[in-house]
């Protein structure tokens, strides 16, 4: 390939200068650009899961004695507390994920494929109102209208409904509600801009075809949208298995959530080689679950985050 | 939008202006990690118009995020904190977060010396002692009186007849206050961690069974007050502090020390290894051991301080509230919180685990 350049010298000359310039100047553009990404990575990222891996392989032996061993991974293994209860916020969170997914879709289709223009921008900023709030806040809201002598029960004890006062705080399906309602807008966001994408002239085909709803929906719009659908269930897979205050708040005396082991193993039993240790654990589980996500879907990462 | 825009901008630029203060070192800053209801307002303010050279920073947390805070920075950021006396030793031994006192620095005279010298016994290591006392009180029960008249034990909040109407906290003190319950003595079995263990099991077994009759699991004052006076619990363990601030708006919610003693905790000083005013700090505790500080701070957290004639220095609710739930033997039979032992912190975390984890009930 070089031959050619070389046998005509004079043209090939500043031609290759002016390359080589404008190639360098991208490659400033891109380490610029690159440098904060790199640094937010490395600093607040790598580091710090560096640090807790290193911790969570020592073991602590006396008062300010630490060795070199797996005994926090197998304290884990031999516990069937813990493990019950990673496996717990594994389900939990999966169920989470599928019930937001099914709530999601519909949501998405209606703002990219059947709103219009301008209500389409206001239902998209209504998704994001309780984003505004922090979490905190809304699971307080929650526990406002779910508790004892909260809203829904003196709605339902007026209306005749219920004899008594009737409690919905404390068990697992408000902790479900309590999650849907804090991830939702994690599935929408990234389902509708795949459908955003999608022309409408596809859906019309299918129907000219002869396809009724349900296959158009189960053919065209649903293997379209697939890389948003999935990209929206990692998000929420992830942001559910991580949450602490929803579940800790809206949650039973039975619901343990496994961040709410690190935080224990942290805080109140000084055990930071057992924290960090769960914390591994969890990040490595949840990985897992994700990558057999993608392999069950046929997807790949660089699809779901890519393709429009 | 814009509005809220300019202020994070101008809190940035606050902090960044309080951040360059910090450091010019003109003003001495004292960062005080402490309680919640701890420092108070007003007592800031007066400090600082008899000290003008001194800034109070405050930050508020508990015993176990105190020590995990002071612990990740191995006892800096921090120049004066408040830990519990049976959360000191221990620590110390591990971590070697905190520095002796200056003891002749403290005006000691003004402490009730049954308290001081409890402190100084339980916080000294190698002739070095590491706190003294500041707010004390006590965990027991709290009852509703017009609807569970005859609650006066730890075990009573596991009776079947409060089903779903009971509350605690699932923290060490109700692992104690049940074995004690039980007919245990569980700081005596500290000496013996098997037997420790043991007491542990039996106490687990037991709060298993409980889990049908409690509610919910409180996580902290406010909740538990919330729960209490909407009448959705009847009796729960409580600090007598909170119990205290309930009396105040429904008298029929007392403060109940179980019949096996109400467990007594003593907050304390203690100065962070790397602390950087201890001066400041020093300045800080005879400041507020003053009688007329006392007041505002007892006002504030709803405890006394353990300095003489403490009872005298309540606000005259809180004091209503504690004559009309201590007698003199009830104080008599105050069980103090024991040293905690390296280790057991762990063993009781487990027990915690399990039953959270348990589904029974």
């Amino acid at each position: 390939m070089s031959a050619p350049v070389d046998a005509i010298p004079s043209v090939g000359a500043p031609v290759k200068a002016g390359a080589q310039r404008k190639r360098d100047a991208d490659r400033l553009a891109l380490i610029l650009l690159l440098t904060p990404f790199l640094l937010w990575i490395v600093l607040l990222i790598v580091l710090p899961h560096l640090g807790i891996g290193y911790l969570s392989l020592r073991e602590k032996v006396g008062p300010r004695v630490y060795e070199f061993s797996f005994a926090n991974y197998l304290e884990f293994l031999n516990e069937p507390i813990y493990w019950n209860t990673l496996l717990r916020t594994a389900w939990m969170s999966i169920l989470v994920t599928a019930l937001t997914l099914l709530i999601g879709f519909p949501i998405a289709y209606y703002i990219a494929k059947i709103a219009g223009r301008r209500s389409r921008a206001a239902l998209f900023l209504l998704c994001l109102v309780p984003l505004w709030v922090s979490d905190l806040v809304r699971a307080f809201g929650w526990i406002m209208l779910l508790r004892e002598t909260g809203i829904f029960s003196a709605v339902l004890q007026w209306s005749g409904l219920a004899a008594g006062p009737v409690e919905m705080l404390y068990n697992d399906v408000t902790v479900i509600v309590g999650l849907i309602y804090t991830v939702v807008l994690f599935m929408v966001v990234p389902i509708v801009s795949t459908l955003d994408g999608m022309d409408n002239s596809l859906i019309e085909a299918g129907y000219n075809l002869g396809g009724g709803r349900l296959t158009v929906l189960r053919r065209i719009v649903i293997p379209y949208a697939m890389p948003g659908i999935v990209a929206g269930c990692i998000i929420v897979f992830m942001l559910t298995a991580g949450s602490y205050l929803t579940p800790i708040l809206l949650g039973g005396k039975n619901s343990m959530w496994f961040t709410e082991q690190i935080y224990n193993q942290f805080i109140t039993r000084y055990n930071w080689e057992g924290g960090s240790t769960f914390g591994i654990l969890l990040l490595v589980f949840t990985s897992l679950v994700v990558w057999l996500g993608l392999r069950l879907s046929g997807q790949n990462l660089a699809n779901t985050v890519a393709k429009r | 939008m814009t509005t809220t825009r300019t202020r994070i901008l101008s809190a940035g630029v606050v902090t960044l202006a309080m951040l360059a203060g910090a450091g010019s070192g003109q003003a001495e800053t004292l960062r005080l990690l402490t309680w919640g209801t701890y420092a108070p307002e007003k007592v800031i303010e007066l400090f600082e118009e008899k000290y003008p050279d001194i800034d109070v920073e405050v930050t508020f947390s508990n015993n176990e995020e105190m020590i995990a805070k002071l612990r990740a920075t191995g006892g800096a950021g921090y120049d004066l904190a408040q830990p519990s006396h049976d959360r000191v030793y221990a620590v110390q031994l591990e971590y070697g977060l905190y520095k002796p006192l200056d003891l002749s620095k403290i005006d000691t005279s003004v402490y009730e010396p049954k308290l001081l010298e409890g402190v100084k016994a339980n916080t000294t290591i190698d002739g070095e002692v590491y706190s003294v006392p500041h707010m004390w009180g006590t965990s027991g029960i709290m009852a509703d009186q017009s609807k569970a008249p005859e609650i006066d034990g730890w075990d009573d909040l596991c009776d079947p007849q409060y089903k779903g109407k009971t509350s605690m906290r699932l923290r060490r003190t109700i692992l104690l206050g049940t074995a004690f319950a039980m007919g245990k003595d569980p700081f005596a079995a500290y000496a013996d961690l098997d037997e420790y263990q043991k007491i542990l099991d039996a106490v687990a077994e037991k709060l298993i069974a409980c889990k049908d009759i409690v509610k919910a699991y409180w996580q902290g004052g406010d909740d538990l007050a919330a729960l209490m006076l909407s009448g959705e619990v009847v009796a729960s363990e409580t600090w007598d502090s909170t119990a205290f601030r309930i009396y105040g708006e429904n008298p029929d919610i007392v403060f109940v020390p179980p019949a096996t003693g109400a467990l007594a905790w003593i907050d304390t000083f203690s100065i962070p290894a790397k602390g950087e005013a201890d001066d400041a700090a020093y300045k800080w505790i005879n400041f507020v051991l003053q009688p007329e500080i006392v007041k505002l701070m007892s006002a504030s957290t709803g405890s006394m301080c353990a300095v003489k004639g403490g009872k005298a220095l309540l606000p005259d609710d809180k004091r209503a509230a504690y004559e009309a739930a201590f007698s003199d033997e009830d104080v008599a039979n105050l069980k103090f919180f024991a040293n905690i032992p390296p280790g057991v912190e762990d063993m009781e975390g487990k027990t915690l685990d399990k039953i959270k984890a348990a589904t029974g009930g």
